[in-house]
């Protein structure tokens, strides 16, 4: 890419055996880079790999015969490659999440806006736009403009830039249906009429998806905006092939498709972690109704709190310690505090491990993805199907802004909305400490009975402090 | 290309992405949503195409916008998912004892 300037030596022609050769050196680069990803410790080399498949991708791209125009091309990729570089370097371990819906709905736009300029380019030469054209272009542009929106959507409510709680439209599901109804009708009135198309009709499509992109994710809950994300992702990717189609690139429909089918498999894979179906996810609207079971509203329930302290006392004459982080450490910052208290607690003799729910935090291995940044050992990084039978031989178990994935209520209670759902049992453990702003409920909205059972001991404070706080206690022991 | 060598690849690529994706550890959901993610970004080449071509006040515009949108998602994508990754391979050194928070930023 940084070959920019200089007018290409050797120039490819559009279609033509060498530029489809490079572009499969591209795409098969993004299948190795996509295995490689899904073990750890190859993950990054695949990233690596799928990064340079891209690179190669782009310059064909760049050689083709007749492409001009490059102080645009500059401009865009100056332009894109900053922001992207930029916004990459400063955002939080804690922000990833919304980074992704970030990228996502800009690959989204990227999508729609391409079908738009194809739909012109069409119209401007006034012949019939052949219909294996047209279609993909139409789809293009319809899942391009819903990724857009739906993911800004998903990044305003992560950045709590607008309530991260379900927002319910009365009729939703109604005003959803005759908004893709009216998208199906205009489309297909533009493939009719595939000699003279109405731009104005195909812009009022491109709106039309944007509105549904609002709609669909306004009313999802924040504790489901992963597997929307990825759900989102996989849409892009698809989009992104049928632009392939559109525009007879090979290399477009090989990676576009195989992040729609790879994406599918991913948000499949989350929404079971969660154990939830992706239909739930997307038209249930969780926690709508403010407070489902548990019962719990207004009235004050018993429950002991402590401090520092005291929390130092238990932590350090126990042989084993729990820690399960939750969203509250990552927004708090906590994790070199908490290393911090565990570096404490070993030196003492305590055996200390951190049990990862599959969804704690905002996205699947966010925890994982911070507590690495804390250099805690992989191996004490354990899943919940591991360490739930040994909980009950945990003396105790320390929940740093972790909530509804520790509701005893999702086994006990077959009413509550969360009912079904794995948990981490730290009820099990001999002594529960909840390291916690408030008593309030989590994303689902709902009250949690670990806070008022007997051996739990709630330590209300920011989860950094807390923990900066015990580790200086411990010290003094 | 005919449609029909089109549909072919599409649909070969479709199995190729379920295959690929089997048994993912969850703490890899993330980086290769990312990962995947990134990948999509090759809508780039389609806003080349569209400015390379193009002809028209309105096509520059958007074209351009287009292709700054598709380097955002690459190069944002990648990168991203490789400050993820990086957090992975970082050897977890000797068992540093006292210096406890490794602030590496």
């Amino acid at each position: 890419m940084s070959a920019l300037s200089q007018i290409p030596a050797a120039v490819l022609e559009p279609g033509g055996d060498a530029a489809t050769a490079l572009y499969i050196v591209a795409f098969s680069l993004f299948i190795i880079g996509v295995r490689r990803g899904t073990h750890p410790t190859t993950a990054k080399q695949g990233n690596m790999i799928a990064a340079v498949g891209m690179a190669v991708a782009v310059v064909t791209t760049l050689l083709l015969d007749g492409i001009g125009n490059w102080g645009l091309i500059a401009l865009g990729l100056g332009i894109g490659t900053t922001v992207g570089v930029v916004a990459s370097i400063r955002v939080q371990m804690t922000e990833m999440p919304q980074m992704v819906a970030l990228y996502n709905g800009v690959g989204g736009g990227a999508v729609a806006l391409i079908a738009w300029s194809e739909i012109r380019h069409g119209i401007s030469l006034g012949e019939e736009i052949p219909l294996d054209e047209l279609i993909p272009v139409l789809f293009a542009a319809v899942v391009g403009s819903v990724s857009f929106w739906g993911s800004n959507i998903a990044f305003a409510k992560l950045q709590d830039l607008i309530p991260t709680r379900p927002l319910a439209v009365p009729g939703q599901q109604v005003i959803n249906a005759v908004l893709l109804i009216g998208i199906v009708v205009a489309c297909t009135d533009i493939a009719i009429n595939n000699d003279d198309p109405s731009q104005a009709i195909f812009i009022a499509v491109l709106l039309a998806a944007g509105l549904l992109g609002n709609l669909v994710v306004l009313p999802i809950g924040g504790a489901d905006m992963p597997v929307v994300i990825s759900l989102l992702n996989a849409f892009t990717g698809l989009s992104a092939a049928a632009a392939g189609f559109a525009l007879d690139n090979v290399a477009l429909i090989v990676a576009g498709t195989l992040v729609g089918s790879s994406g599918t498999i991913l948000t499949m894979e989350m929404a079971t972690a969660m154990n939830r179906s992706v239909g739930n996810v997307l038209f249930a609207g969780f926690g709508g109704a403010p407070a489902g079971g548990g019962g719990g509203d207004g009235e004050e329930r018993p429950h002991t709190a402590i401090g520092a302290q005291d929390a130092a006392i238990k932590l350090a004459y126990a042989d084993t310690v729990t820690i399960v982080p939750g969203y509250g450490l990552a927004v708090a910052q906590a994790q070199h505090a908490i290393k911090e208290v565990a570096n404490e607690l070993e030196r003492r003799g305590v055996t200390v491990n951190y049990a990862i729910h599959p969804v704690a935090g905002r996205m699947p291995g966010h925890m994982n993805v911070l507590l690495a940044e804390a250099d805690v050992p992989y191996e004490q990084l354990r899943e919940m199907e591991e360490i739930n039978p040994e909980m009950p031989r945990t003396d105790v178990a320390v929940v740093v802004g972790a909530n509804d994935v520790t509701n005893p209520a999702a086994k006990n209670d077959p009413d509550s909305p969360i009912a079904g759902m794995p948990i981490i049992e730290v009820d099990q453990a001999q002594q529960v400490i909840v390291i916690k702003r408030s008593l309030s409920p989590g994303f689902a909205g709902i009250d949690n009975d670990l806070f008022y059972e007997p051996n739990t001991s709630m330590l209300f404070a920011d989860a950094k402090q807390a923990a900066s706080d015990i580790a200086a206690e411990i010290q003094q022991l | 290309m005919s449609l029909m060598t089109e549909i072919t690849i599409f649909v070969l690529a479709a199995f190729v992405g379920f295959e690929v994706i089997s048994k993912v550890p969850t703490t890899l959901h993330t980086p290769l949503m990312s990962q995947t993610n990134a990948i999509h970004g090759i809508v780039m080449l389609g806003g080349l195409i569209v400015v390379g071509f193009a002809d028209d006040g309105l096509e520059y515009v958007i074209g351009t916008i287009a292709i700054a949108f598709g380097a955002i998602n690459i190069v944002g994508g990648f990168m991203v998912t490789d400050r993820m990754l990086g957090m992975f391979s970082k050897k977890p050194k000797p068992k540093a004892e006292g210096d406890g928070a490794g602030g590496q930023e």
